[in-house]
């Protein structure tokens, strides 16, 4: 393949607030363009990047996957893999990267500048302590030693909100929920008092009320401490709730850049217009981005889900089995679609696979279509298997890669011994059509096509036998915004189309916004709420569904600076705390860090 | 709020572990998913205008999504493996020459009534000429009347040795094909159905491989008393431990992948299921374990014939014969020299090749970028 050298020649809009030549400034990217060797030839990731970060500020570097926003980051911590070929300079805190000897460069990670992770479980070693793991980056650095360190990092769990932070530093990174495991992650990040944090999409693996903590945390942490954060995000609601300025990267160049008001509610670009248009809003209800659902359902129609009290367990070795879902009961009409959302561990998956017959129900009434599915004959199953259709959430494990698009969707006609070659061929390519893919796609692989295409395939494998019943596991959680946009639509117009039932499952408020007509609000394997959405989505009863509610950003910043003070004075109202950085005296703070001698020899 | 810490014993199952088998970031072997095409923004694919011109979105001019691109040549998986391990230097070289010794030693003597091109036969003794040393000279070119020499009874060396070459190869090749079929088969069962038939079939596989394997495989060269085919398949039977149990990893990992609860959630049977999507997906493994088998069969092999387990005389296989004239090694060492040389080819090549399919099986064990 060739290699790349066009440069993209479109418009860049460049608003206020970039920081003059008199400014401070800790992080610093001038001109910087980063190329990979592959296999298949040279790809150039990055192309000429500027952006600087002030101390105490938050700019994010939005995009979506492939846009470089990652690689950007990565230029600064001088991470990237041998392979790179990295241009321009990178100034952290005055020093610049590229000029750096390895051991000074390592020196400088953590003193300078500290990085969060996606994803705490894999950023945390599984085998060490958090008090451990804790000691060492500061024993490395200088900052502290022997029991000095083990007090300030008790110091610091105390800061980040860890209750008992003594107990916990004996806890493996396993023991802790998703979200405590975050806060360990910055707490490690400010441990050596960086100048500069770099956050790759650190909310991206919580949910949403733990997304809205860590967020408030790093909040306090920059107002606190003066450190510049460079936020790294695909969401534009944490950008609303978080960034001053904005930067948006497009196929590795930035294209808009602003104060977050600018960018946000005046975008300039084409392509930031779209991202934001594409970004489905909580509280706006139907009709967004053209996506349009049949309001009125039957309510003498059939039912298609009939819960009773079902139960679902897990069996475990050597302790009580484990309920996943417990006396959960609501029902699903032919024609309606029902939201289900929850946070993880909520056991929304588990009734959607039980749905799927995958997983036995412990005891209660499980009817699909009328027929009662916990007792019933494998032959049976399989011929109401026939009547359901289903879509996974990741589109590139849900299709076998050795199978070629075409038979990947009419694996269900031969599996049911349905139709001969030609009128299968038929069959599927009028579902390409309905999902808007070419026909040519007939014999490629799943790896050809990028994932919301492949959504797609697995949105056309559904319907391929006409369900009465759709199961939709987070359906487009795995997919860009502008991706799931197009998902979203195309779905909406097949169930006005083709009037199947559907059981959506999803963690996004907003999705289920979009499409659902019933919401069913799930919490620890129960129903927390349920009801149609117009009540569940603008006046919700119960605490959790009105905290679940409240989380969720919108990317509007003075809206969501609003509702973040609502959410504030929900939760106090409720009884709870607001997240924070707990430090009376940040100067004391420093001064540790600067009474090391080390870190003024660099 | 919801960010308390996990009660002990209340561990949600879906909540807050490492990744599982199945969730896809588990880190699976051998998948061959090279650059991909796909990838939205690759810039060397990407395109502005994505495929559909509807244009009823919002400026789907920047779509990150790629334009299918149809004009170019579509590679199955295969294809790009193939295509991989063609390009192996080393793989291609072992290819050739293990071809070449195949080819040579089944056409040279010829094989059952087949009739080859050498008159020889390697059974019949003659008058031991020169004191049996080597026709063959590479310059000028002589093939000679003994190109390989001859042995104390006066039989062509070179007609013994082909020979030797045919049965040591058709040993290996069977036990490759034979030993690999079991694996699969029991890995695939066990690692599909769970419970108790993977109870049995592992410890079943457990008790083979406690066994030292040359003690099994010398009763068991006693057992097929000199037969080849017999030792093929007895050898078989030692074989396949290694590959169930890696069968049976990668499959416990893929059964619990998307794809297969999606086929499960249709209705596709389990035959269907562990054929059509589980099993395709472990090819990688499969056929490189089974060029690996094939190598060490060969020495297995040697090593039987040369402790006097294995082919029996008058038939004769390449350990047979280094084994008879160990002790001439030091005057005529053209009898041990022959069927060493040919067993250290066919040994080298075919483990080249295991070499060559892993690299082209899984791209990310050794990506060189420069």
């Amino acid at each position: 393949m060739s290699t790349p050298t066009d440069r993209y020649a479109g418009p860049v809009y460049t608003g206020s607030g970039a920081p003059g030549d008199d400014d401070e400034v800790v992080l610093d990217f001038d001109d910087v363009d980063v190329r990979f060797k592959t296999e298949f030839g040279s790809v150039h990731a990055v192309k000429g990047v500027d952006l600087r970060v002030r101390p105490g500020e938050v700019v994010a570097l939005v995009g979506e996957s492939g846009s470089g926003k990652s690689v950007t980051s990565m230029t600064a911590m001088r991470l990237l893999p041998r392979n790179a070929t990295i241009g321009g300079a990178v100034n952290v805190a005055g020093k610049e990267v590229g000029r750096l000897s390895e051991s000074r460069m390592r020196r400088m990670r953590g003193n300078d500048v500290a990085m969060v992770f996606q994803e705490p479980m894999t950023a945390l070693n599984p085998v060490l302590t958090i008090g451990t793991q804790m000691v060492e980056s500061m024993e490395l650095h200088g900052v502290a030693r022997a029991q000095a360190a083990i007090d300030r990092a008790v110091e610091l769990l105390g800061m980040v909100g860890i209750p008992e932070p003594e107990r916990q530093m004996k806890k493996y990174p396993h023991e802790l929920s998703g979200g405590q495991r975050q806060r360990v992650v910055i707490a490690m990040a400010i441990s050596c008092d960086p100048k500069v944090i770099i956050a790759d999409e650190p909310t991206t693996a919580l949910d949403v009320t733990v997304q809205a903590d860590i967020l408030d945390l790093l909040r306090s942490l920059k107002d606190k401490l003066n450190t510049g954060i460079l936020l790294i995000t695909h969401n534009m609601g944490v950008v609303a709730d978080m960034a001053d300025r904005v930067a948006v990267m497009f196929k590795g160049e930035i294209v808009e850049r602003g104060t977050v008001e600018e960018v946000l509610l005046r975008p300039q670009h084409e392509y930031t217009k779209m991202l934001l248009g594409s970004v489905p809003r909580m509280g706006a209800g139907r009709g967004q981005m053209g996506i349009s659902v049949k309001e009125d359902v039957d309510q003498d129609a059939p039912l298609a889900i009939e819960l009773k009290n079902l139960v679902i367990e897990y069996q475990r070795l050597g302790k009580p089995p484990f309920r996943a879902v417990d006396d959960v009961s609501f029902d699903v009409r032919k024609g309606e679609i029902v939201g289900l959302v929850g946070e993880s561990g909520s056991g929304k998956s588990t009734i959607g696979r039980c749905a799927l017959g995958l997983i036995p129900a412990a005891s209660g009434e499980f009817r699909l279509l009328g027929e009662d599915v916990t007792r019933m004959s494998k032959r049976d199953l399989k011929a109401l298997r026939k009547r359901i259709g289903v879509i996974f959430q990741d589109p590139a494990a849900s299709l076998n890669p050795r199978l070629p698009i075409g038979e990947c969707i009419a694996e269900p006609l031969v599996v049911h011994k349905m139709g001969d070659r030609k009128s299968r061929q038929k069959k599927v390519y009028d579902l390409l059509d309905a999902v808007q893919l070419p026909r040519e796609v007939y014999n490629r692989y799943p790896h050809e096509v990028s994932g919301g295409q492949r959504q797609r395939i697995c949105v056309a494998r559904a319907l391929t036998l006409d369900p009465e019943l759709l199961v939709a596991d987070e359906p487009t959680s795995a997919l860009d915004v502008s991706v799931q946009a197009r998902v979203l639509k195309i779905f909406a117009e097949l169930q006005e189309q083709f009037g199947f039932a559907c059981l959506f499952i999803s963690h996004d408020l907003a999705v289920i916004d979009l499409l659902a007509h019933r919401v069913v609000v799930l919490q620890n394997g129960e129903v927390v709420e349920a009801g149609p959405r117009e009540q569940i989505m603008e006046n919700p009863q119960e605490e959790y569904t009105q905290r679940l509610i409240a989380a969720a950003p919108v990317p509007d910043p003075i809206e969501q600076g609003q509702r973040r003070r609502e959410r504030h004075e929900l939760l106090r109202a409720q009884g709870e705390e607001v997240a924070e950085l707990q430090l009376d005296d940040p100067d004391a703070f420093h001064g540790l860090s600067a009474a090391d001698p080390e870190q003024d020899q660099l | 709020m919801n960010d308390k810490p996990t009660p002990p014993g209340d561990d949600r199952p879906e909540q807050d572990q490492p990744p599982v088998p199945g969730s896809g970031r588990e880190g699976l072997s051998p998948e061959p998913m090279p650059h991909d095409p796909a990838a939205p923004q690759d810039p060397d694919v990407a395109d502005e205008v994505s495929e559909g011109t509807d244009g009823e979105l919002p400026g789907t001019r920047y779509s990150v999504e790629k334009q299918i691109d149809l004009t170019q040549k579509s590679y199955s998986q295969g294809q790009l493996v193939r295509r991989r391990f063609f390009r192996h230097r080393g793989a291609m070289i072992s290819l050739f020459a293990l071809l070449f010794v195949t080819v040579f030693a089944f056409t040279s003597i010829g094989y059952g009534i087949i009739p080859g091109w050498w008159k020889k036969p390697f059974w019949e003794g003659g008058l031991v000429e020169n004191g049996g040393r080597p026709t063959l000279q590479i310059w000028p070119f002589v093939w000679g009347e003994h190109p390989f020499g001859q042995d104390n009874a006066g039989k062509d060396y070179f007609s013994l040795t082909m020979r030797g070459t045919q049965r040591s190869l058709i040993v290996a090749f069977t036990v490759g094909l034979v030993s690999t079929f079991i694996g699969t088969a029991i890995g695939a069962i066990a690692g599909y159905y769970r419970g108790w038939i993977e109870g049995v079939l592992m410890r079943i596989t457990d008790l083979f491989i406690v066994i030292p394997a040359l003690v099994l495989a010398a009763v068991f060269g006693k057992m097929a008393n000199g037969g080849i085919w017999p030792l093929a398949f007895l050898l078989s039977v030692i074989g396949w431990t290694g590959l169930a149990r890696l069968v049976r990893g990668e499959v416990l990992s893929l059964r619990e992948r998307e794809f297969v609860t999606a086929a499960e959630a249709i209705g596709t049977g389990s035959g269907r299921i562990v054929f059509k999507h589980i099993l395709p997906n472990t090819i990688g493994t499969i056929i490189v374990s089974a060029t690996l088998a094939i190598a060490s069969t060969i020495l297995v092999e040697s090593a039987l014939s040369f402790l006097g387990w294995g082919v029996q005389a008058p038939d004769t296989s390449l350990g047979l014969l280094i084994s008879t004239y160990q002790t001439s090694f030091q005057n005529r060492p053209w009898l041990f020299w022959w069927p060493g040389m040919i067993i250290l080819v066919i040994a080298l090549s075919v483990n080249f090749l295991g070499d060559g399919l892993r690299d082209a099986f899984d791209p990310r064990q050794n990506r060189t970028a420069d």
